[in-house]
C-alpha cells in the first residue's frame, strides 16, 4: 500500500515540493518515506510495510538506475511472476513486489500491466527513453489522480498532495457536482476539483517531451445476448468459481505482517472470512461495525459467523452522534461530497483496525457487482416483467418482495411502490432502464441548486453523458450484464472503492483487499449465464452454491440486507454539533453560492422537526452538508462566510 | 370548500416537498411522482398531513396514486371524504 506523489517536466525546487505532496499524504504511509529527483522528473513517496518489511523501500531503481518506480497497491501474483522472471535470468535485490514490477517492465515495457494480478496505481520514470508512465489496476482500487500546470504533469496518489503544487488551488467543477447529485459519483476522468483528473481504472498514461498519451490496457465485458454460453453445467460453474475464489483469497492472504477480516455479518465478507480463517494456521482476527438502530445493526449475524469460524473478532460501535463527529474527516479523506453517510462507519472501522495492530484486511466488497447481488438488480426485471406484461395482476405486489429491510417502503401500497419504481412506463430499450429509478430519484436533490450553478450547468444532463460513455457492444448484452456493466465501471470506482474502500482504509493507514475482484473472478463471472446469477430474485445464486458448506445456512441463505448507515438522523436530536449548523446555515449556503439558502432552511428544518427517512431528503441533506465541508476544508468558502457574519 | 382544500394542500406541497420554490409551475393535474416532487415516504408525510389538517382517517385501500398523485386528485379525494359524516 502506499501513497506517492510526483511530476515530469520542469519544476525548479522538486525536492522540497515532493516533500510537501507526500506530506499531504502521510497518513497513507506511515512507515517510511522517500524522494527521487532527475532532471525533468520526479517521485515521491510514503509507505505502508507490507511486502519485504526491510528491503522494499521506495522509490526504488533498479540495478541500471535507469528505472525508478514509486507505487501504490500490491502484486498478489508476485511470487509467480519473480519465479518466472529468475527462470530468464534475473536477479533479485529484494524481497519486495516492487521490485518484479520493475524487472516485468524491463521485460516487456508498459504491456506489463496485463501480467499484474493485484490492486495498484504506480509512476515509473524511464530515464532511458525520457518518459514517465503511469498505470492502474482493471478495477479501480487505487487512486491516481493528476493536473497539468505550465506544461509540467503532476500527479498524486490524492488530490491533497496535488494541492501543494505552487498555482493549483481547489475549485469546484460544477460538472462533477451535477454528476455526483445524479449518479453518486463523478464520472472519470472528472473529479470534484475543476482541472484535476484521474487516471481511469485499466489505464495508462504515457508522457513524454513530444506529448502525453492515456490509453486502456483491459476492459469489463460480457457475451453478446444470444451467444451460447461456456458454462452451462451449473455444478461445473460452481466448483470453477470455488477455486478461482480460493485462489484469489489465497494470495490476498500474501503479507509479511498479519492479515485480518472485515466481517458484517452479510454473506460476501462471511464467505471470505470463511476462506481466509481456513488458510490462517494462527487463527483470523475479524472487525466489524455495530449500530445502536435495529434498522441498520447487523450483529447478530456477526457474532454467529465470528462463532462460527472461532475468529479474534472485534466490534466498533457506531453510535448516535457517532457519524457527526467524524463526517468532517470523511469528506477531507474522500476529497468529494457524498449523497449518504456510509463511509463513515468505514472510517471508524478501519481506526479500529489500526488500533488492534493490523494493517491488512481483506472485504468482501465487490461481489454485489460481479455476481448480482444488488437489488438494483431484481428491481430491474420485475420492472421489465412489468412493462412486458402490463396486465399481470402480479405487477404491483412484486415491488413489496424488494426491499423487505426498508421501513418507509414496509408501509406503502403496491400501487405506489409500482409507480415509484416507474413500472411500466420507462422504455424497455433505454440504456440506462435498469437504474433509471435511482437516477431520477437522485436527481430529485438538484432541487437544492442554485439558481447561479443551474445556470453554469446550462441544461447539462449527467445520464446522458453516462449514455455517451457506454461501448459500442452494451446493447448487445444481456440487460442483466448490462445493469452490472453500469454498476461496476462507474459506481464501484467512483464511490464504493474510493468513498467507502481506500480513503476510508488509508486514513487510518490500513489496506483494503477484495477478492473478489480479482480479475479472473471478475472475467469467469461476466462469462457466467445471467441466469446462474440472478436466479428468479434470488441474488448471487451460483456464488451460494458454491460455498454453501463454508457457512451456516442462517448466513448462506440470507436475503441482502445492504450496508447503510443513518443519514439525516446522525447529525439532528441532542448534542446537535455546531458545525453542522454553521455549514447549513443561511451564509455560509448563500458564501458558497452553490444551493439555494432558503430551500435548504427549509430542508433543515424538515429535518430536524422530523427525523427525514425518505432517500430524497437524506441524499440532498447529507450532499450538502458534504458540499459544504468539501469547500470548507479545501478552499475555506464557509469558513470565511462564516466568520464574517 | 374545494378551493380552500386545493390551496391548504398546494400550500404544503410547496412547503414539504418543493422546499418553498414558489416558482415551481404546479400544475392540478401534473402527477407528484413522475415529476419527483413526492418519493416513497412522501406519500407518507402526505397522509399524516391530510388526516391532521382535514380529520379524515385514511385506510390503506385510500393511500393509492388515483387519489393521491395530484394535486386535483388529493383534493377530490379530500372533498369526497370530508362530505362523509365521521359518524357514517
Amino acid at each position: 500500500m502506499c501513497g506517492f506523489g510526483g511530476y515530469f517536466g520542469s519544476v525548479p525546487d522538486g525536492k522540497a515540493l515532493l516533500e510537501k505532496m507526500t506530506a499531504a499524504i502521510a497518513h497513507r504511509g506511515p512507515d517510511e518515506q522517500g524522494v527521487f529527483t532527475a532532471p525533468q522528473a520526479g517521485l515521491g513517496h510514503v509507505r505502508l510495510s507490507i511486502v519485504g518489511l526491510g528491503d522494499g523501500q521506495q522509490p526504488m531503481s533498479d540495478v541500471t538506475g535507469e528505472l525508478t518506480i514509486a507505487f501504490n497497491g500490491e502484486i498478489f501474483n508476485y511470487v509467480e511472476l519473480r519465479d518466472e522472471l529468475r527462470a530468464k535470468g534475473r536477479r533479485f535485490r529484494t524481497s519486495s513486489d516492487t521490485e518484479v514490477i520493475l524487472h516485468l517492465y524491463d521485460e516487456m515495457g508498459e504491456d506489463c500491466v496485463s501480467r499484474l494480478n493485484g490492486d495498484f496505481a504506480f509512476a515509473l520514470w524511464d530515464n532511458r527513453r525520457r518518459r514517465m508512465l503511469l498505470a492502474r489496476d482493471r478495477m479501480g482500487v487505487r487512486p491516481l489522480f493528476y493536473a497539468m500546470r505550465a506544461g509540467t504533469l503532476y500527479f498524486a496518489s490524492e488530490v491533497k498532495a496535488l494541492l501543494q503544487v505552487p498555482g493549483l488551488s481547489a475549485e469546484i467543477d460544477p460538472i462533477a457536482l451535477d454528476q455526483i447529485f445524479t449518479l453518486w459519483a463523478p464520472i472519470a476522468p472528472r473529479t470534484p476539483f475543476k482541472d484535476t483528473f484521474e487516471l481511469e481504472p485499466a489505464s495508462l498514461m504515457i508522457a513524454d517531451e513530444r506529448c502525453v498519451v492515456t490509453r486502456t490496457y483491459w476492459n469489463l465485458e460480457f457475451p453478446e445476448r444470444d451467444a451460447p454460453s461456456r458454462h452451462v453445467d451449473e455444478g461445473q460453474a460452481a466448483e470453477e468459481l470455488r477455486a478461482l475464489l480460493t485462489d484469489a483469497t489465497r494470495i490476498r492472504m500474501r503479507a509479511d505482517v498479519p492479515v485480518g477480516a472485515y466481517l458484517s455479518g452479510g454473506l460476501d465478507s462471511s464467505i471470505v472470512s470463511a476462506l481466509a480463517a481456513s488458510m490462517a494456521p494462527q487463527g483470523l482476527r475479524t472487525f466489524s461495525v455495530t449500530f445502536d438502530s435495529a434498522e441498520h445493526d447487523e450483529s447478530a449475524f456477526q457474532h454467529e459467523m465470528a462463532a462460527a469460524l472461532g475468529t479474534d473478532h472485534r466490534a466498533v460501535a457506531c453510535r448516535a452522534g457517532d457519524i457527526a463527529k467524524v463526517f468532517p474527516d470523511v469528506v477531507r479523506y474522500a476529497e468529494r461530497p457524498v449523497l449518504r453517510t456510509a463511509p463513515a462507519p468505514l472510517y471508524q472501522l478501519s481506526g479500529l483496525v489500526r488500533d488492534s495492530g493490523l494493517k491488512v484486511v481483506l472485504t468482501g466488497e465487490g461481489a454485489d457487482e460481479v455476481f448480482a447481488g444488488y437489488d438494483i438488480f431484481k428491481e430491474a426485471r420485475v420492472r421489465r416483467f412489468c412493462g412486458r406484461q402490463p396486465g399481470s395482476r402480479m405487477r404491483p405486489h412484486l415491488f413489496r418482495k424488494l426491499y423487505p429491510y426498508l421501513p418507509g417502503l414496509k408501509q406503502q401500497s403496491s400501487e405506489y411502490l409500482a409507480a415509484f419504481f416507474g413500472a411500466g412506463n420507462d422504455p424497455l430499450e433505454d440504456p440506462l432502464f435498469s437504474h433509471r429509478p435511482r437516477l431520477k430519484g437522485t436527481a430529485a436533490t438538484k432541487m437544492f441548486f442554485s439558481g447561479d450553478l443551474r445556470a453554469r450547468l446550462a441544461g447539462y444532463d449527467a445520464a446522458d453523458e453516462l449514455i455517451s460513455r457506454l461501448p459500442e457492444a452494451f446493447g448487445r448484452w444481456h440487460p442483466l450484464h448490462q445493469a452490472q456493466y453500469l454498476e461496476s465501471r462507474f459506481l464501484l470506482p467512483g464511490y464504493i472503492l474510493s468513498s467507502q474502500g481506500d480513503r476510508m482504509a488509508m486514513a487510518h493507514g490500513v489496506e483494503g483487499r477484495f477478492p473478489f475482484l480479482d480479475h479472473r473472478l471478475v472475467e469467469f463471472a461476466a462469462g457466467l449465464p445471467p441466469e446462474m446469477k440472478l436466479k428468479g430474485l434470488v441474488e448471487k445464486h451460483i456464488l451460494r452454491e458454491a460455498t454453501k458448506d463454508l457457512l451456516p445456512p442462517s448466513i448462506g441463505k440470507r436475503t441482502k440486507q445492504p450496508y447503510r448507515a443513518p443519514d439525516s438522523l446522525s447529525f439532528s436530536g441532542r448534542g446537535e454539533l455546531d458545525y453542522v449548523r454553521t455549514a447549513m446555515g443561511e451564509e455560509a449556503i448563500a458564501a458558497g453560492g452553490l444551493f439555494n439558502a432558503k430551500a435548504v432552511t427549509k430542508l433543515y428544518e424538515k429535518c430536524r422537526a422530523r427525523p427525514a427517512s425518505g432517500f430524497r431528503d437524506n441524499a440532498a441533506f447529507v450532499g450538502i452538508l458534504s458540499t459544504q465541508l468539501w469547500l470548507q476544508t479545501f478552499t475555506g468558502t464557509s469558513i470565511r462566510a462564516a466568520e464574517a457574519a | 370548500m374545494t378551493e380552500t382544500i386545493k390551496d391548504s394542500v398546494k400550500a404544503f406541497i410547496i412547503e414539504n416537498f418543493l422546499f418553498g420554490d414558489t416558482f415551481y409551475e404546479l400544475a392540478d393535474t401534473a402527477s407528484l411522482i413522475e415529476n419527483d416532487i413526492i418519493d416513497s415516504t412522501g406519500v407518507l408525510e402526505l397522509v399524516a398531513f391530510i388526516e391532521d389538517r382535514f380529520g379524515i382517517a385514511m385506510a390503506d385501500a385510500d393511500i393509492v396514486p388515483a387519489n393521491l398523485d395530484s394535486l386535483a386528485r388529493i383534493s377530490a379525494f379530500i372533498a369526497a371524504k370530508s362530505a362523509v359524516p365521521i359518524s357514517a
